[in-house]
């Protein structure tokens, strides 16, 4: 499939094309960012606090009366590079750790695999609390330790695709050709592993958003005054009885960005793997 | 049964259980700030610190602190909270079952909802409900559940209060506790109006916590449905006259169930990390606040009991669901 037949069959899939609409609609807002906002999503207005959604602030103000909408948008900033570089985390050493353990076997897969799975071990959330509190609270922490928790999904996606690729008459014809274990991983297993390993990564996308916004939710995300999603619900929770709108547009924001992915992710895997195809 | 499968996945429990064990010991360790430090505040002297470190095993080597924690812990013993006094054990038993109440209320809306919607799906498929339901459980899986709960909260505990807010059953309520789940205590010391209430307070938390599960199963269930419903057999069924229903749920739904199982045992992971924030908004008294509490506290020995438990429940689900499907589907072989 060359890429303007994927491009087509991606528009064509309709989960998929809705998807793609909601991550550009966000992408978009982020980008355009400070030229959308209306107010400045840092600076308190005390007179103005906890207002109601009106013709002024759309989605009203918080409890320092701050544009809620402003920091929504300024927000998405945060969020996508969030989903960026945590699933970057997880992706890269994911990869390199389940080509490992798949191409080479035991002992070398014995031992990666039995690490990995003292890793999933764990509730997920739990992990992610459990690195933060040691590496401490902050949003390049959250990162962090949202992508360490995923490696070992990675890994295990990887090294399956591995060893159903390591027995294909191409691959051993390559090595008895004398092709080196080098050559064979690189221009031969890992091209042939990109289709599963790129829609888990968008999928991924939504979960860690979600993760970093729960770990916000925790205060153990991003420190105020940064207008991350999660860390504004939590503010939010405070004044759920007379404010509900200071968690509600943020959250909403989180349901929207994850769900996008979500359905990209799907749609991505009925056109890459017509096996998969979800009927 | 295929005892030796057993045996082997028993001895891999073990083994990542110890992988557990050092590696929460470990990471404990590199938690920046004194625990002694912590307990006596900023006024100790010196001398005081070096004492209480002594108490609690802190001046020892890490292999040593390792070796005691383990030899404890497999007499049953984890250690005292450092905030409380109390044993780590008794702190997490309590709340254990707390959380595993709501859990299990959470799997019950989920099985119950996402089996029931992902077969009327399946049945019905390219239908409005098909395309309505597949929809929706695609929110359900990017549902932020912190965010939900509180929206919860504010609608229907708040705006027309309907339900409490928080805990797990209302002031001046007290039951004898037997078996520590409020439900299970009601009924046995005949207290309908204790039923009621507790029942009252699980509502929200437990469908806060099962919505993303409910999506999941719904999801699997139709998938698996839809492929059972293309067989041969349940074509022949169908041709013998039976009843439509019938036919779907012994036919059909008794054969999709083994992914189903699959996923719904996978799933506990999930439910115990949306524990940990369900517990937080509706201040339910389980495992999962508590481990959030006692992180923030650098309580050394209530975190490595949680964890330690958290991840024991873990891996005995995954063993159960692999028994339960060999079980399930007596042509599933092991590969010895």
């Amino acid at each position: 499939m060359n890429r303007l037949e994927l491009f087509t069959d991606l528009l064509r899939n309709r989960t998929a094309a809705l998807g793609l609409c909601l991550i550009a609609g966000i992408v978009a807002v982020a980008l355009a960012g400070p030229a959308l906002a209306p107010y400045d999503p840092l600076v308190p207005a005390p007179l103005d606090r906890l207002q109601p959604p009106s013709a002024q602030h759309l989605f009203g103000t918080d409890s320092l009366g701050r544009d809620i909408l402003s920091r929504v948008i300024h927000g998405s900033r945060l969020s996508l590079l969030i989903g960026i570089i945590s699933v970057t985390i997880s992706l890269v050493p994911g990869t390199v750790l389940g080509l490992l353990a798949g191409y080479f076997g035991d002992p070398l897969d014995s031992i990666i695999m039995r690490v990995m799975d003292v890793l999933l071990a764990f509730p997920a959330v739990l992990l992610a609390i459990f690195i933060t509190a040691i590496l401490g609270p902050s949003l390049p922490n959250t990162m962090i330790a949202v992508g360490i928790v995923y490696i070992p999904h990675y890994a295990r996606i990887v090294r399956s695709n591995v060893l159903s690729l390591k027995q294909q008459l191409f691959v051993q014809a390559i090595r008895h050709l004398g092709g080196s274990h080098a050559r064979v991983i690189l221009l031969h297993i890992l091209p042939n592993t990109f289709a599963p390993i790129i829609v888990y990564a968008t999928l991924g996308m939504g979960t860690a958003v979600l993760q970093a916004a729960a770990l916000g939710f925790l205060g153990l995300g991003a420190q105020p005054p940064q207008p991350e999603w999660g860390a504004m619900l939590s503010e939010g929770r405070q004044y759920i009885q007379m404010a509900p709108h200071v968690a509600g547009f943020p959250g909403l924001a989180i349901l929207l960005l994850v769900l996008g992915f979500n359905l990209f992710g799907d749609g991505l895997r009925d056109v890459l793997d017509p096996s998969l195809r979800s009927r | 049964m295929p005892w030796r499968y057993v045996g082997r996945r028993l001895l891999q429990l073990a083994v990542i259980l110890f992988g557990v064990s050092v590696l929460v010991f470990l990471m404990l360790r590199l938690i920046p700030g004194d625990p002694a430090q912590l307990l006596l505040g900023e006024y100790a002297t010196p001398a005081e610190l070096e004492q209480l470190r002594h108490k609690l095993g802190l001046d020892r080597s890490l292999a040593v602190q390792y070796w005691v924690y383990v030899k404890s812990a497999l007499q049953g013993d984890m250690g005292v909270s450092i905030r409380t006094g109390a044993p780590v054990f008794q702190e997490i038993a309590p709340r254990l079952i707390a959380t595993v109440e709501l859990s299990l209320a959470a799997m019950v809306i989920a099985t119950l909802f996402g089996v029931g919607a992902g077969v009327v799906s399946a049945v019905r498929q390219y239908s409005v409900w098909d395309y309505l339901t597949m929809f929706l459980a695609l929110v359900g899986v990017s549902m932020p559940i912190f965010w939900l709960g509180l929206m919860l909260i504010y609608l229907l505990s708040v705006k027309y209060p309907l339900f409490p807010m928080m805990g797990r059953l209302s002031m001046g309520l007290d039951i004898p506790v037997v078996t520590g789940l409020v439900l299970v205590d009601a009924l046995l010391s005949f207290r309908p109006d204790v039923l009621w209430d507790g029942l009252h307070h699980l509502i929200l938390p437990a469908f806060t916590l099962a919505t993303i599960p409910m999506a999941v199963v719904a999801r699997i269930t139709r998938s698996s449905m839809l492929e059972v419903l293309d067989q041969d057999y349940v074509r022949t069924a169908r041709a013998k006259g039976m009843d439509e229903w019938v036919v779907i749920l012994r036919h059909g739904l008794r054969n999709a169930m083994l992914p189903v199982v699959t996923v719904l045992g996978l799933n506990l992971g999930l439910l115990l990390s949306g524990a940990v924030l369900t517990e937080t908004i509706f201040s339910w008294p389980g495992l999962g606040r508590y481990v959030v509490d006692s992180l923030m506290g650098r309580d050394y020995a209530a975190v490595q009991g949680c964890i330690l438990i958290f991840a024991v429940i873990m891996t005995l689900i995954n063993l159960l669901v692999d028994l339960v499907y060999v079980v399930l589907d007596p042509r599933i072989r092991i590969h010895e």
